[in-house]
């Protein structure tokens, strides 16, 4: 079949998915999933950048996910003025004195003689300063977190427009992937797996435990929203005569309305980015970064500087991580770390990729809007099938009852299914590389 | 004595507790070493795999309390062990035949391997879900203390006490035998042998006249049998939950680079180094350090360089120092 036809096809039966659970269970729960669908593919697009152009292993997609949704915060929050009297000077004097303790760090390194006396010096910068910080910094985070804390104790944003957090989001990802890029590119494959796995659970960690910054487990609600609420929308004239003539209930009609307006919103930096990322595919850059790919050696022969063009790239795709994790708080309108895990955030865009097609990019969008579908849907069928497994068994079974309370974790063996599935009888994925 | 009272609290917190966790580590890392020597890929599911184990010894040691079978003052799970490994080797033996021989077959890239064995990490992850539920389960019974702190107090008439709990020997002495005996398993026997040979050359190996698949059959069994041990082991001291067996790949991969991917000694240091690193940056060192200081020295804070909430940032910088200065780890571990 003609490659582009079998894409369209797809696409077009990912479409009539969501229509069948429109029609026959709801149209909030079909444009909900598609939502989640559209930022998944822009995630998947990320790590397509990452994996497809340049066989970057990154298994830290949840950190890169959850720093973008912190720069939700810091943009778009109102501040909390008699936090920052409180601690504020406190807080950014304390990371000031943390940064300038790395830098002094790295400049020691470099510039002492090799030898007892460097690694004297390093151990000795690294030691003052961390009591330097920690001085200035602990009592303003006391000072933060003890102002009005039921509803606030954090420093609060910077109360800008929300759809501004987005770039900002994909910054914040990006220089956290130009460090840990920094660290671990140019070593074995692995090791950058194990690094992205282990920053991505500590971005976690400061983002759960950090309540100076982020409100911690508190989580932050009531974040500024990109289109009026459901409550607004009904407001308006428009809508209740939309309302009248479908004979859907204003209630609901607002809802459809708030969510077709931020599919909109995710539809167009979706399709930005797809255009940005085949126009850099086809271009000489991208089929250099392929020419890395798939013969390392060859193409540092050729005289490209490999480990740079891998930090380049792993850069790109962890901010396309990080805008789309913004754009998942902004949907959301709340910031709860505690509800970020590896498997949901990071493996599970794995799995889009690679069923969808790794290097193509068509393939990881595709990807991103199927495996999402199934993930929410495979719930009920998960439900369904474990109630045909145990229909032979009495209704007060233990076996049933326990199956039957478990079954939600059936949609887990059904993604890894899928995975070993696709990996196994079609590596290359639902719309293969060209 | 008040030096001795210092130590005394210092093992109570930190030696005791950092040895058992290093020998659960260990026996994780030994795992990953071996299934990366030889199998040449970073096993993924190894977390996983392990919970899985673990649940298998869990059920089959509520299975043994219904029927009132016990082990005196030890844990009834000792019992049931010897069917989890047999379950977590089996388990592992049916996804070999089913995932990963075909890739060795076809002489797949590592990386593949890797992504087969996250789709392997998600239906284990699920199975075990299925199997025992997301909750924490609890199934240490037997003596609780070797020694409880109150015990010790009278004993030696001392100020601190130091417990020791039963687990927390028994997981010392059950992974030192087996660390013992894959030593010698690995350097005295001909099949021990024959999987050196293979990890370091497989070519080479190949001309000898060694089987492959029997290696790759040993090695899991190896592996199934570590993991088994680790998990209970783990379980047994701490609580049981899969999304904790799931975390734990982190610092089992972490002590394995550390001690040099590929090296079996290296990964028991590994371990044993992240364990102690782990407890002593986030152990508030205030009264231990009251001992020492005068009074008036002592400041107010805990003396704790972490809060226990950034374990893993302690795992990490670890980590990150060994990629920096040494990227083969401590012990030359091999580098694909």
């Amino acid at each position: 079949m003609n490659p582009t036809l079998r894409a369209a096809l797809l696409f077009g039966l990912v479409g009539l998915a969501l229509l069948f659970t429109g029609f026959n269970q709801s149209w909030t729960l079909a444009l909900t999933i598609l939502n989640m669908s559209l930022i998944s593919a822009v995630l998947a697009l990320g790590v397509n950048l990452q994996w497809g152009y340049a066989g970057l292993f990154n298994v830290g997609v949840m950190g890169f996910t959850a720093i973008g949704g912190l720069a939700v915060v810091l943009v778009s929050a109102d501040p909390v003025p008699e936090a920052w009297s409180a601690g504020g000077f406190g807080a950014l004097m304390g990371l000031a004195l943390g940064a300038a303790t790395v830098l002094a760090a790295i400049a020691v390194w470099k510039r002492f003689p090799k030898g007892r006396t460097r690694v004297a010096a390093l151990i000795a910068t690294l030691v003052i300063g961390y009591f330097a910080t920690r001085f200035v910094f602990a009592p303003a985070r006391e000072a933060i977190s003890a102002v009005n804390p039921a509803t606030e104790g954090y420093l609060g944003g910077a109360s800008l427009p929300v759809i501004l957090s987005w770039p900002v989001g994909a910054l914040f990802a990006a220089g956290l992937a130009w460090v840990i890029g920094k660290i671990s590119l140019g070593l074995r494959s692995d090791y950058l797996a194990i690094a992205t796995l282990g920053i991505s659970e500590i971005v976690i960690a400061v983002m759960k435990f950090e309540g100076w910054m982020s409100r911690g487990v508190n989580n932050v609600a009531g974040l500024p929203r990109a289109v009026p609420r459901p409550v607004e929308l009904q407001g308006y004239g428009f809508v209740q005569s939309m309302s009248e003539s479908t004979g859907i209930s204003i209630v609901e009609m607002a809802s459809i309305i708030e969510k077709l307006g931020y599919a909109a919103l995710f539809s167009v930096v979706l399709i930005i980015l797809i255009v940005l990322s085949e126009l850099a595919l086809n271009s000489p850059w991208g089929r250099m970064m392929r020419a890395i790919r798939d013969n390392e050696i060859a193409a540092r022969a050729m005289g490209k500087d490999v480990k740079a063009r891998h930090l380049m790239i792993f850069v790109l795709g962890s901010g396309v991580c990080g805008l789309a994790g913004a754009m998942m708080v902004t949907l959301d309108g709340q910031l709860t770390p505690g509800t970020y895990e590896p498997l949901r955030f990071t493996f599970l865009m794995w799995v889009m990729v690679i069923v969808g097609g790794s290097g193509n990019n068509w393939g990881s969008v595709l990807g991103g809007l199927v495996i999402w579908f199934l993930w929410v849907q495979a719930e009920p069928l998960g439900r369904g099938a474990m109630e045909l497994l145990t229909a032979g068994m009495s209704e007060d079974n233990g076996l049933r009852v326990h199956l039957l309370e478990q079954a939600a974790h059936t949609r887990l063996i059904l993604m890894g299914a899928a995975l070993l599935f696709m990996l196994r009888f079609a590596p290359r994925g639902l719309i293969p590389e060209r | 004595m008040e030096i001795v009272n210092a130590i005394v609290l210092l093992a109570n917190y930190v030696l005791v507790p950092a040895l058992s966790y290093g020998s659960q580590l260990a026996l994780g890392a030994l795992g990953i070493t071996l299934i990366y020597g030889i199998l040449r890929f970073s096993h993924f599911a190894h977390g996983d795999v392990m919970a899985i184990g673990t649940a298998t010894v869990i059920l089959t040691t509520w299975g043994l309390q219904s029927v009132g079978v016990s082990f005196g003052i030890l844990p009834t799970a000792l019992l049931a062990l010897p069917i989890g490994i047999a379950c977590t080797i089996a388990y592992l033996l049916v996804v070999d035949r089913v995932v990963y021989r075909f890739y060795r077959r076809v002489r797949a890239k590592p990386m593949i391997f890797v992504m087969a064995s996250l789709g392997v990490m998600f239906v284990t992850n699920g199975l075990t879900r299925l199997l025992i539920g997301p909750g924490e389960q609890r199934f240490a019974d037997g003596e609780r203390f070797v020694i409880s702190a109150r015990e010790f107090r009278n004993l030696t008439g001392l100020a601190e006490g130091l417990a020791l709990r039963s687990t927390q020997l028994l997981t010392v002495i059950v992974a030192l035998i087996a660390m013992v005996v894959l030593f010698w398993f690995l350097n005295r026997t001909r099949s021990g042998k024959s999987m050196r040979a293979y990890s370091d050359n497989e070519d080479l190996a190949l001309l000898s006249g060694i089987n492959p698949e029997r290696v790759v059959l040993i090695t899991w069994v190896i592996a199934g049998t570590l993991m088994a041990l680790a998990g209970t082991l783990y379980g047994l001291d701490k609580t049981f939950r899969p999304f904790t067996y799931f975390q734990l790949l982190l610092p089992m991969f972490a002590a394995a680079i550390v001690g040099g991917l590929g090296n079996p000694l290296g990964a028991i240091v590994g371990g044993y180094v992240v364990a102690f690193s782990e407890l002593g940056v986030t152990y508030a060192w205030r009264r231990f350090a009251g001992y020492f200081l005068p009074p008036e020295w002592i400041p107010e804070g805990l003396m704790q360089v972490l809060p226990v909430d950034y374990k893993f940032a302690v795992t990490f910088a670890i980590l990150v120092l060994v990629l920096l200065f040494r990227p083969t780890g401590i012990f030359k571990g091999k580098s694909i």
